[in-house]
């Protein structure tokens, strides 16, 4: 299993360093050959050996070497392939391969294309080596690895302003997460004494009632500190409040790399290792309460915003951020299979959204504003009906997997006695309302109504390739029917076995089996409850604002100026963090630099002890006056006085 | 095995520098170059049977050679190499053949006199990590600076003068209370032999004295906040070789002073003072850290993340921990590497542009595409990205730390966010963007030979982010030795 597990990852990255090293030399063809070959190497051992093999219950637990070694600490580099890896590894090497045959149209005329299929078959490398780690530090590689990637991608088009200040953006935020990550790993070290996941999971029980004292005259669980600094992390990565405002503007990258990147894999790596991480983060309620709320609010808050985006990709980027919100959520309910499930339905449909995009993008000659669109269905049959399929997913219509994901977190936060699951169950349910809205908004507005573009590109517009189209065919299958295939197993059926851990007084997941009878009485059972209700509700209200009263929408927000001024700014947070850190730090840096620096330190002592030596040499050069009748007199007195002293004494 | 290895280490740079002093003029300045280049990779070489014949099974001291050299003051010529000394002595022989290389062509002016220097102060800055007499370490020491200052004195900036004997009069002061500390440990011990002065008695206030003493000496030379002002100074007006050395190896021998003397010889006014030392290792973080980022010259800001990086440095020597001294040491060679590399990136554009300003660049990735791509990596090495040897260091001084006080911790883990800041904000400014200057648009790319000095950089800095364990396994007797003589109490 170790060769399999080392084929994995090394097949992506030969492939890396073979496109980014000799692309030059090799050329284009070559380059995307190579990278799909690893690539498609990666998926085809995930799903026909690992997945297998994990499913019959086996897991693989083994270092590849001794990374380091310091003092009693023993840092190894090695896997750990169990059911929840092996799923994980399964959706990125999917979903990776769709976006490397989907570039080879999309990227066609971009003179960096052997340094994109360099990109992100590094990020496949990197996504593999963070989901199939077996230790907090080659998690943190992983975790770091694919931040790198993400930062070179965003900024990829590295002449566009706004693209290398939101690639920036996007690796200093990251890093503000990845602070409270790295000290929630130097806490696990100091209290457990090994950074291996099997030994600090077996140790976590014993540590369950320790305490910490990190301000004098108070007291903390050790639990829960751990997990929200791990937690801290998490938010950076998969773009919680108030650590989201990257994953917007990451939107400055090519589109293949939203859909791989900043929709289905790197960012669940927050969701991942939470789940991953649940041994840890049952032990503390108080986190998970926690993470229910921001989740929560993540999810309700973004889906506003979204509503008022005109920038396609961007509507799909704050739909993300809600989405991630939803699985946060379900985490702080020790759902974390429904959070996976989530995450795998979520990667397909999204991926294939942000595919669409791309496809339309093209189309439009690289316009992404929807107002500018309008009646592409004509032109596009393909891409529009994957689009639907994602919409329908996204929205959360029976039988479409979005559906079976998101019913199964309302249920499990309804079903949750954890603090603030009542709160966060309305606030979900709210933001079913707003995902059908904004979804079917852009939807309606990209394919129906009249064209609304220039003459030139209406004269253009056609179908995208079959590079593009194949890809998205092949999203869409999943995006439709992975919910119904998946629920039973992921759920219900021990596929996780022992890499989720739940605690029974909080296991919500069991107590909604016991009510499962399949896929048919689940979706009956839907529509007892108000989300399946809410979510028509979205797609009729977008349908009759968008296509039945077009001018509605202005009239509207004219009416609610502030509300709307306040979503268009998105509530401010990138003004506050311009202004107060940015800001704050260059004035910080200039103050010490010109105060403490020059005026003090090199001022006042430095210059202060050379002026000090100068006015003292400057006082004892007069003694040297040259004259000899004043030596002499001083001779005299000295004489004088010393005679005196020892008369005297 | 080779006899008398560590003389051949000391002494072959410097013959050879003299060698090439005597070659001459610039009439010559090829056969200068050449002899530079033959004897620097010729340290390098002998410098390698030391990693390959070195025992880790052991903290003595190895390859020692002992002479009798002033028999009245009982001073010995005595070398002898340690897993603390060995990394360092690695550093200095590889960082001496990149300047020779960087150097090549840049230099067209006292070429012969420009080698000379350099080779001469390789070899005593090996006597300085390898000798185990106190007089010699001084010898060695002192010497030194006196090649770096004519470096900077003769082919630096237009205001090298002030740099110069700001840099001198810093340095100097500080080791000549060092020597003072030396004699007076002489007169208490009757020897200069360093690990006689391990076993001493010295009483608490004796031993507190001797410290602060010693701390000017070291404090000046790593820098630690608030000597630090002269390091900027210095590395904007040398030359590209002499940055490098400066910042590769010369800020080490700070570094390792507190390792060979301060810890072991005087273990109780450490401990003592060990809050003073963190608390201003973690003032050269944060603040050194908010200084670097609104820096407009490139050189600037590299000297004051080098300060900030060596306060990962000191603030691992005091915790200590094995951990946080096996951090140090590995996060003194990342820096050898990474800030050696960054150093001669600027000089690359320099040498093009010759203009240290981040405004008077943008868009060079459009024209040195390879070059962006090396400078990426190394600006993400001081950015300490896992994956690179600038993570090493930092990452296990801060978990050295956290367990030692979890506030410490928490403040040093802060240079994530400043170290990417400052790096990043810089390297957009300077590579990214469109290329608007005429100047910028004329750039070409790397020369093979620029090539070959980012890419042996780049090797090591990749070899060790990903595999630090080779380097790591040579300290860890020595370093737990040195942890337990700072543990134990040397009072009466």
């Amino acid at each position: 299993m170790q060769e399999v597990c080392l084929a994995i990852p090394l097949a992506c990255l030969a492939g890396a360093v073979v496109s980014g090293l000799f692309g030059w030399k090799i050329g284009r063809v070559a380059s995307h050959l190579v990278t799909i070959l690893g690539v498609a190497v990666a998926f085809v051992l995930s799903v026909s050996v690992v997945l297998p093999w994990t499913v019959t219950g086996h897991t693989f637990n083994g270092s590849v070497y001794t990374w380091l070694t310091a003092g009693r600490l023993s840092l190894p580099v090695g896997f750990l392939i169990d059911p929840l890896s092996a799923l994980m590894m399964t959706v990125v090497t999917f979903v990776s391969l769709m976006v490397h045959i989907y570039s080879i149209g999309y990227m066609r005329d971009d003179p960096g294309y052997q340094r994109f299929f360099s990109y992100i078959s590094l990020f496949t490398f990197a996504m593999l080596m963070l989901v199939m780690a077996n230790n907090f530090l080659q998690l943190f590689f992983g975790w770091e690895a694919v931040g790198l990637v993400s930062y070179l991608l965003i900024g990829f088009w590295h002449t566009k302003e706004s693209a290398i200040y939101a690639s920036l953006k996007a690796f200093l935020v990251n890093r503000v997460g990845d602070f409270g990550f790295v000290l929630g790993i130097a806490a696990i070290y100091t209290h457990f004494g090994s950074l291996d996941y099997a030994t600090v999971f077996t140790m976590a029980p014993a540590k369950a009632a320790s305490m910490v004292h990190m301000v004098p005259g108070t007291s903390w669980h050790l639990m829960t500190l751990i997990c929200l600094l791990l937690f801290v992390g998490a938010m950076g990565k998969s773009a919680q409040m108030p650590l989201h405002v990257w994953l917007p503007d990451s939107m400055e990258g090519p589109t293949p790399i939203s859909a791989l990147i900043h929709a289905a894999t790197m960012v669940t790596a927050g969701i991942f290792m939470v789940a991953r991480m649940s041994p840890l983060f049952e032990l503390s309620p108080a986190a998970r309460s926690v993470v229910l709320v921001i989740g929560a609010l993540t999810g309700l808050l973004m889906a506003f915003v979204a509503v008022v985006q005109n920038d396609i990709k961007r509507v799909i980027a704050y739909s993300t951020l809600s989405q991630l919100g939803y699985m946060t959520a379900a985490l702080g309910v020790s759902a974390y299979a429904a959070s996976i499930f989530h995450l795998v339905t979520h990667a397909f449909f999204k991926a294939l959204l942000f595919l669409s995009a791309g496809s339309v993008i093209v189309a439009m000659h690289h316009e992404q504003d929807v107002r500018r669109m309008g009646g592409l269905r004509r032109y596009m049959p393909v891409t529009f009906i994957c689009t639907w399929v994602g919409s329908l997913a996204l929205a959360g219509i029976p039988p479409f997997s979005g559906f079976f994901s998101k019913d199964m977190i309302l249920d499990a936060v309804h079903s949750a006695h954890i603090t603030g699951a009542p709160f966060a169950y309305w606030v979900l349910t709210a933001a079913v309302f707003v995902t059908a809205l904004y979804t079917f908004r852009m939807l309606f507005l990209v394919f129906y109504g009249e064209p609304r573009m220039d003459k030139h590109t209406r004269e253009h517009l056609h179908e995208s390739p079959w590079v593009i189209t194949v890809p998205l065919v092949l999203l869409a299958i999943p995006a439709a029917v992975a919910g119904m295939l998946l629920i039973k197993p992921l759920l219900f059926g021990h596929f996780f076995g022992n890499s989720i851990v739940v605690s029974p007084g909080d296991n919500v997941l069991s107590e909604i089996g016991r009510r499962y009878h399949g896929v048919g009485p689940f979706i009956l059972n839907a529509f007892r409850s108000p989300p399946i209700y809410l979510a028509a509700a979205g797609i009729a209200s977008a349908w009759y604002l968008y296509i039945r009263a077009p001018r509605l929408p202005d009239i509207i927000s004219r009416r609610f100026h502030g509300l709307y001024t306040v979503l268009t700014n998105k509530y401010g947070f990138d003004e506050f963090n311009d202004f107060v850190f940015a800001g704050g730090a260059r004035a910080l840096g200039r103050a010490l630099w010109m105060v403490g620096d020059v005026q003090i330190i090199d001022g006042l002592m430095v210059g202060g002890t050379a002026r000090l030596v100068g006015w003292v040499s400057a006082r004892m050069r007069r003694l040297q006056s040259g004259f000899i009748y004043h030596y002499a007199f001083a001779i005299i007195a000295g004489l004088f006085l010393l005679m005196t002293f020892f008369l005297h004494v | 095995m080779i006899p008398h290895i560590l003389s051949l280490c000391i002494w072959i740079p410097i013959a050879g520098g003299v060698g090439i002093l005597m070659a001459g003029n610039d009439d010559r300045a090829q056969l200068a170059r050449v002899l530079a280049l033959a004897f620097s990779v010729a340290t390098f070489l002998l410098t390698l049977p030391l990693y390959i014949g070195f025992d880790a099974g052991t903290a003595a001291m190895q390859f020692v050679e002992r002479y009798r050299w002033i028999p009245s003051f009982n001073i010995h010529y005595h070398l002898g190499i340690d897993g603390i000394s060995l990394p360092l002595i690695l550093l200095t022989s590889f960082t001496g053949m990149l300047v020779v290389l960087a150097g090549w062509r840049v230099i067209q002016r006292r070429v012969a006199q420009y080698f000379g220097a350099f080779l001469i102060m390789e070899g005593l800055m090996i006597g300085v990590f390898s000798s185990l007499d106190a007089i010699l370490f001084y010898v060695f020491w002192e010497a030194m600076l006196i090649p770096m200052f004519l470096i900077i004195g003769i082919w630096g900036g237009p205001n090298r003068i002030y740099a110069t004997i700001k840099f001198f009069l810093y340095t100097f002061l500080g080791s000549v209370l060092m020597l003072v500390a030396l004699l007076y440990l002489y007169f208490q011990a009757h020897t200069f032999e360093i690990s006689a002065l391990y076993s001493l008695k010295i009483g608490m206030r004796e031993q507190v004295l001797l410290f602060i003493a010693f701390l000017l000496a070291f404090a000046v030379k790593i820098p630690m906040w608030p000597v630090h002002t002269w390091l900027p100074d210095a590395h904007v007006e040398a030359p590209t070789g002499g940055s490098v050395v400066l910042a590769a190896i010369m800020l080490k021998m700070g570094g390792y002073g507190f390792l060979r003397f301060s810890l072991p010889i005087l273990p109780d006014a450490s401990r003592e003072l060990s809050g003073l030392m963190i608390a201003l290792s973690l003032i050269a973080i944060v603040y050194i850290g908010f200084v670097a980022l609104v820096q407009d010259d490139m050189k600037k800001l590299i000297a004051y993340s080098s300060i900030a990086h060596m306060g990962f440095v000191t603030l691992g020597v005091f915790i200590f921990s094995r951990l946080g001294a096996e951090g140090a040491i590995t996060q003194m060679v990342s820096h050898g590497f990474v800030s050696g590399a960054l150093f001669l990136c600027v000089g690359v554009l320099y040498d093009r542009l010759h203009s240290r300003q981040i405004s008077d660049y943008g868009g060079v990735a459009s024209r040195m595409p390879v070059f962006a791509a090396f400078m990426m990596l190394f600006a993400m090495a001081n950015a300490a990205l896992p994956g690179t040897s600038g993570f090493v260091g930092e990452f296990l001084v801060i978990l050295g730390a956290f367990k030692a006080n979890a506030w410490y911790g928490i403040i040093a883990a802060t240079s994530l966010i400043t170290g990417a800041a400052y790096t990043l904000w810089m390297y957009k400014r300077v590579i990214f963007g469109t290329a608007s200057s005429p100047k910028v648009q004329a750039l070409k790319d790397i020369t093979l030979r620029e090539g070959l000095v980012l890419g042996l950089l780049a090797v090591a800095v990749l070899g060790i982010g990903v595999w630090p364990r080779p380097l790591l396994h040579v300290m860890h007797q020595s370093v737990a030795h040195l942890v337990r003589q700072a543990a134990a109490s040397k009072l009466g």
